[in-house]
Formats: structure tokens, C-alpha cells, sequence
């Protein structure tokens, strides 16, 4: 049995000659003067408990899929089949009245929801009590900081636990202890049988909270498989757009941005595989990995050093080092030779996002000879899959001694 | 139908609940508050009333006050202000609430019922400071006064469904909105509102007849300037035709529906 049943679903927009073109259509057929299909031949079916994530670079469809799924957008063609209540939090806040309370608010939302005046009297004490925002919540909503007015929002969309349960983009809702207790709230939803269908472009959201992934491309789901699968796949698909745009960068004027260097060596290939051999995006904690970088030659020269440093998401340096310190430097190099270097190196990073900038140069700094400097030539996360749970961007797992002393 | 009037009845708490904000946040932080609500059409009233009868001292035989014209002027103003106050509300109402109806799910046809129950409220404040000001000027009225409820109700029926049809055009076509005050100043001018009837001449009388707003702006002059009862033949008349338009209105709504939030 499946909650959630879409088939064969597609949208398109169309534009007619003029607006009254359109309207006749309603009672005669007219054709269109351009037809823009969105989405296209989407099917898929979600089983109770089940928690989907879909994801998709901005435009691929994943919006107007929620809200066809929801029923705000009606589908050109295809059925959605939905078994249950939904509850879409697509925007928090929607249609609050800045001039009434939290309390009055929170009651108009309840009933925009269609909820009776029984319930909703019945939900309220949960909704202050969630919410934690003490007085305030007898206040107008012009007085509250943005994050109390999602508190407010997130606890009414989720009072009453849904069959469907449609997060669009609003999960880092407030400040991290609200976050925490909303996160918390889904995955109690999940374990009582609730669906969860999530878009998203934080992946590691989507790798904590899912199970099934679906990856949206111009309107077409090209995967639908585990998260891990979808999620690289993407990140592949990223990267390989990427890499178009940077190859157009070079051939304009900006050539001192995409290669700051005087090019008699180049990065061909970076990769980061985990022991296995398959190449990966996503790291485990404490996993080794080996990062390939492959360079090549295009003039002779004298020597030759590779340098590498790991930054965190917001790119502070956490880690590098080059082939001089090591005293691996690599002496005359001919045209057209190619090398490479596997740096074997444990994740001992925290869960979250990191990046690899590689240098090529002919001494320990990139400054006097520098072939080549390249930001960003690798992005990866680390998740938490089966270390003791921390914080912190370092994994230094400590034996931690306890002893109950007595006073005597 | 049915299912329209279901899901009506499952939001009844979302629309009583809108139109209660509606007003209240227009008034909540303005230091005297709900007085303004009648404040405003008693001013606007005894504005005519002053204007009209005491400055030009117009006056109408068929009425036996000094303020007869004032009376009647008021009588046929507080109609039309109701019928405009749905009609213009009613023009914007879908593009004013895009958002909303992108972003959630709820039966689209509350958002006009919303708007009626505003206007209405506001014509209830209206009809009391007209009441006020009859008093004051001496001009008491009878149990026939009752009669304003099933003439209001053919009233709304028309406006409701005009505005309909309105609105879900401007949707499309946005000039709707733009041709819509200059159609009310028309209407204005060719129902006998600020002129009595009688002055017509005999040619021009003949195309009231198309006026679906005439027999029901006479009821009005009827029931509270000569206190009496409505003529009820032309009333129903009007109202057939308004109820046959709320169909027209519906049918078009429900094929226009799918195809609103994809525009807006």
C-alpha cells in the first residue's frame, strides 16, 4: 500500500495569443502559442514511514512537484494520489498579520489549515508550549524577530501529526536549539508512520533524515535510489557543468582567476576515492581516504611541487601541506609527462563541508614560481555515520576516565 | 455545488475568523478604534445631508421633511455604496491573495465570501448611522424598515456575482481592474441616486429598464426614504437575473481555478 502515489505526472505552462485566447479554451479547444513543460513523465510512489528527499539544481522542477503534490498547482496531465491529511511547510509565516498576536495568528493559520474550532482549541496549549517564546506569543507579530515568528509558524504546521509531512528549503528554522527540537519533532512523525518528503540543498540534511532520494533534472527524475547514490550523482552532475563554465572562463579575459599561474604545469584530474577504490563525495568520519591528483607537463622544468590545504566550509584552513616539506619534490620534468600523486590521509574532521585548493609550483611557496592555483578543485563532506556523536570540525576521540570519589 | 458548499462550511472558522481580523486590523491601533466604523459613513452621511438640503435646500415633494432630498439621497447612496464596496473588493481579490493561494491549499471560493462578509459589516455600521441620522432629522422609520434584509440580499446576490465574474477576469486580463471604477461611475450616474426618477425624461427612461441596479436602488428609496414596502415584482425579477450570473460566475470560477495560480 503506498500513501502517496504519483504517476506519470507532467506540468506545463502556456502562453496563447492573447489572455482571452486562454479563457476560451475553458469551453473551446484552442492550441497554444507555446507550451513549456516543466515537469514530465514523473512517477513515483512513497510507502508510509518512508522519508524522501528530492533534490535538483534551482529550476529542475522540485517546487512546482511539491506544490502539484500539495494541490496548490493543478498537473497538465498524470493523477497524484494522495491517502491521508497533508501538511506542507513550503513558506513559514504565510499570511501572518503583523498588527495580531502570536495566539490569533497561530488560530488563523489553524483554521487556514481547515481545521475546526475544537481542535485548534485543543492544539493551542502545544503550539505556545513548542513555540517556547514565553509572553511574546500574546504579542503582535510585528514585535518578534524573524526566528520567533518561525517558531510560531513551524510549531502550527506541525501540531497535528500529518500523514504527509512537505518541507520545501525550511529546515534551518531558528537559532540551533530550535533546529534541534524541530528535527526532533520530524523524526518522532517518522517512527509514528508519517511520510517525509523534503527538498533540500543541504546534503547532509537529506543523508541524516532520508532514505530514498530523488534527483530532479529539467523536469525529469533521472534517479531515484538511496541517498548516497543520488546525492553523488548530482554533485557529478554539478561539477561537470562546472567545469563548462570554468573552460569558457579561460578562454575570456579572466584567465587570472581560473589558473593564477604561468601554466608549464597543470591539474588534469583531482578525485578523492575511499579504500575500497570507488570515488566518493561523501566521507565517513575517520574513514581513510586517498586524494588523486593528477598533473601534467606542458614545458621542461627544473622541479616541481605539488601543495595542498583542506578548508572548512567557510574557508578556514584546517590542514596542508606540499611535496617540498615532505621532500618528495619532484626535478626536470619534460614536456608532456604526467604524474600522479596519491595523498593517503585519514577524515578526522567533523561532519560538515570541506573543500581542497591544490597548488603546482617549483619551490615551498607559490609565490616566486607558481605554475598553477587552483580554489575549490575538490568539495567533500563528512558525515557522522558511526562515531560517538560530537561537535567541532576535528575528530579527536578521547578516552574519558571517570571515578566517583567519596570524601572520607 | 454541493462540494463548494461543503468546503465553505469546513472553512467557516478560516472566514469568520478573516473577516474579524479584516476589521479589527484596520481599527487596533488607532487610539479611538471600532468608533471610527461608524464615525466615517456618519460624517459621509450627514454630508449630503447638509450639503444637499440645507446649502442647496433641493427638496422632493413625495416626502414630507424639510431634509427630503437629503433623505432620499442617503437612501440610494447607502445601496450603492454596499454594491461598489463588493464589486471593487471583489475586482482585486485574487491577485491580492496570489501568495496565499500559491503557497496553500483551502477552498478558493472563501476568499469572496471573506469580502462579503466585510462589506457587509460595513453596510450594517452604514445603515446604523443612516438610522441615526433619520432620527435626527426627525424622519421615523416604520416596521417596513424589516423590508431592507431580503432587498439587501438581492443586492448582494447581484454584486457578488458581477464582482465574481470580475475578478476571475482581471486574473487574465488586468485592464479589468483599470475599467472597473470608470463602469461603477457610469452605473453611478445612470441609476437614479442623486436624481429622482421622475426628472427622466421619457427616452432616457425606457434603457433604465437594462439597469439591474435601478429596481433594486427604488427598493431601497422604497423601504427607507418612503417607508414603504418594495415593488416585489421587479425586485425578483432582479433577482433571478442576478442568480442566473452567480451560476454564470460559478461555472466560470470552477474552470478557471486550475489555471489561476498558474497565471498569478
Amino acid at each position: 500500500m503506498s500513501l502517496l502515489e504519483v504517476a506519470n505526472v507532467g506540468k506545463a505552462f502556456c502562453t496563447y495569443k492573447t489572455e482571452w485566447h486562454r479563457m476560451a479554451n475553458w469551453f473551446v479547444e484552442q492550441t497554444p502559442m507555446t507550451q513549456k513543460w516543466v515537469l514530465r513523465h514523473i512517477s513515483f510512489s512513497i510507502k508510509p514511514g518512508e522519508a524522501i528527499g528530492i533534490v535538483g539544481e534551482n529550476g529542475a522542477g522540485k517546487s512546482t512537484l511539491l506544490k502539484i503534490i500539495t494541490g496548490t498547482l493543478r498537473a497538465t496531465e498524470g493523477t497524484v494520489n494522495v491517502k491521508g491529511r497533508i501538511s506542507a511547510i513550503l513558506e513559514l509565516g504565510m499570511g501572518f498579520n503583523p498588527e495580531r498576536s502570536g495566539r490569533n495568528n497561530a488560530r488563523h493559520t489553524a483554521s487556514l489549515m481547515g481545521f475546526n474550532n475544537k481542535v485548534i482549541e485543543q492544539i493551542m496549549p502545544d503550539i505556545e508550549e513548542f513555540a517556547e517564546i514565553g509572553e511574546y506569543f500574546n504579542q503582535p507579530v510585528r514585535t518578534y524577530s524573524s526566528g520567533m515568528k518561525m517558531r510560531v509558524a513551524f510549531a502550527v504546521a506541525t501540531a497535528l501529526r500529518p500523514d504527509i509531512l512537505i518541507v520545501d528549503e525550511a529546515l534551518s528554522v531558528g537559532d540551533s536549539y530550535f533546529q534541534h527540537k524541530s528535527f526532533q519533532r520530524i523524526r518522532k512523525f517518522r517512527e509514528l508512520g508519517t511520510t517525509l518528503l523534503i527538498v533540500s540543498h543541504d546534503r547532509a540534511a537529506i543523508q541524516r533524515l532520508c532514505d530514498r532520494a530523488i534527483l530532479l533534472e529539467k523536469g525529469q527524475v533521472i534517479k531515484d535510489e538511496k541517498p548516497e547514490v543520488v546525492l553523488d550523482f548530482y554533485n557529478a552532475l554539478i561539477a561537470e557543468k562546472e567545469k563548462a563554465t570554468v573552460q569558457t572562463k579561460t578562454l575570456g579575459d579572466n584567465r587570472v582567476q581560473t589558473s593564477s599561474g604561468t601554466g608549464e604545469a597543470k591539474v588534469v584530474s583531482t578525485k578523492l576515492i575511499n579504500q575500497k577504490g570507488n570515488e566518493i563525495e561523501i566521507a565517513n568520519v575517520g574513514e581513510d581516504a586517498i586524494l588523486i591528483v593528477r598533473a601534467r607537463i606542458y614545458v621542461d622544468i627544473p622541479t616541481l611541487v605539488l601543495g595542498y590545504m583542506i578548508k572548512g566550509r567557510l574557508g578556514q584552513e584546517l590542514y596542508g601541506t606540499n611535496t617540498w616539506y615532505t621532500e618528495q619534490a619532484l626535478h626536470d620534468l619534460k614536456a608532456n609527462q604526467q604524474i600522479e600523486y596519491r595523498i593517503h590521509f585519514p577524515m578526522n574532521f567533523g561532519p560538515g563541508s570541506y573543500s581542497v585548493s591544490l597548488a603546482l609550483t617549483g619551490s615551498e611557496t607559490h609565490i616566486d614560481v607558481n605554475y598553477e592555483w587552483k580554489d575549490l578543485a575538490l568539495v567533500f563532506d563528512v558525515v557522522n555515520n558511526d562515531k560517538t556523536k560530537f561537535s567541532g570540525c576535528v575528530w579527536n576521540e578521547p578516552i574519558i576516565e571517570i571515578t566517583e570519589l567519596t570524601d572520607n | 455545488m454541493t462540494e463548494l458548499l461543503k468546503s465553505i462550511w469546513k472553512y467557516r472558522k478560516f472566514i469568520i475568523n478573516s473577516i474579524q481580523r479584516d476589521i479589527v486590523s484596520r481599527f487596533s491601533r488607532s487610539s479611538v478604534g471600532g468608533l471610527w466604523m461608524i464615525l466615517h459613513p456618519l460624517v459621509q452621511v450627514s454630508m449630503y445631508a447638509i450639503v444637499l438640503s440645507a446649502v442647496l435646500g433641493a427638496k422632493l415633494e413625495t416626502i414630507s421633511s424639510d431634509y427630503s432630498y437629503a433623505i432620499y439621497i442617503t437612501s440610494g447612496i447607502v445601496a450603492w455604496s454596499l454594491f461598489s464596496g463588493i464589486i471593487n473588493s471583489c475586482v482585486s481579490l485574487f491577485i491580492k491573495n496570489a501568495n496565499l493561494m500559491k503557497k496553500m491549499v483551502f477552498p478558493k471560493i472563501a476568499l469572496p465570501i471573506i469580502t462579503l462578509g466585510v462589506n457587509l459589516v460595513n453596510f450594517f455600521f452604514l445603515l446604523i448611522a443612516v438610522v441615526i441620522i433619520f432620527l435626527l432629522l426627525k424622519h421615523f422609520p416604520g416596521p417596513n424598515i424589516f423590508w431592507i434584509i431580503p432587498v439587501t440580499i438581492v443586492l448582494i446576490t447581484l454584486a457578488l456575482s458581477l464582482g465574481l465574474i470580475a475578478g476571475i477576469l482581471n486574473v487574465f486580463v488586468r485592464d479589468v481592474s483599470v475599467v472597473m471604477p470608470i463602469v461603477l461611475q457610469l452605473g453611478f450616474w445612470f441609476t437614479p441616486i442623486i436624481y429622482p426618477v421622475s426628472i427622466l425624461p421619457d427616452r432616457f427612461k425606457f434603457w433604465l429598464n437594462f439597469n439591474p441596479m435601478f429596481p433594486v436602488v427604488e427598493a431601497f428609496h422604497d423601504v427607507l426614504a418612503y417607508r414603504n414596502s418594495p415593488d416585489l415584482l421587479s425586485l425578483l425579477s432582479v433577482f433571478i437575473f442576478s442568480l442566473i450570473l452567480l451560476f454564470i460566475g460559478f461555472f466560470l470560477f470552477k474552470k478557471a481555478s486550475p489555471e489561476m495560480v498558474d497565471v498569478l
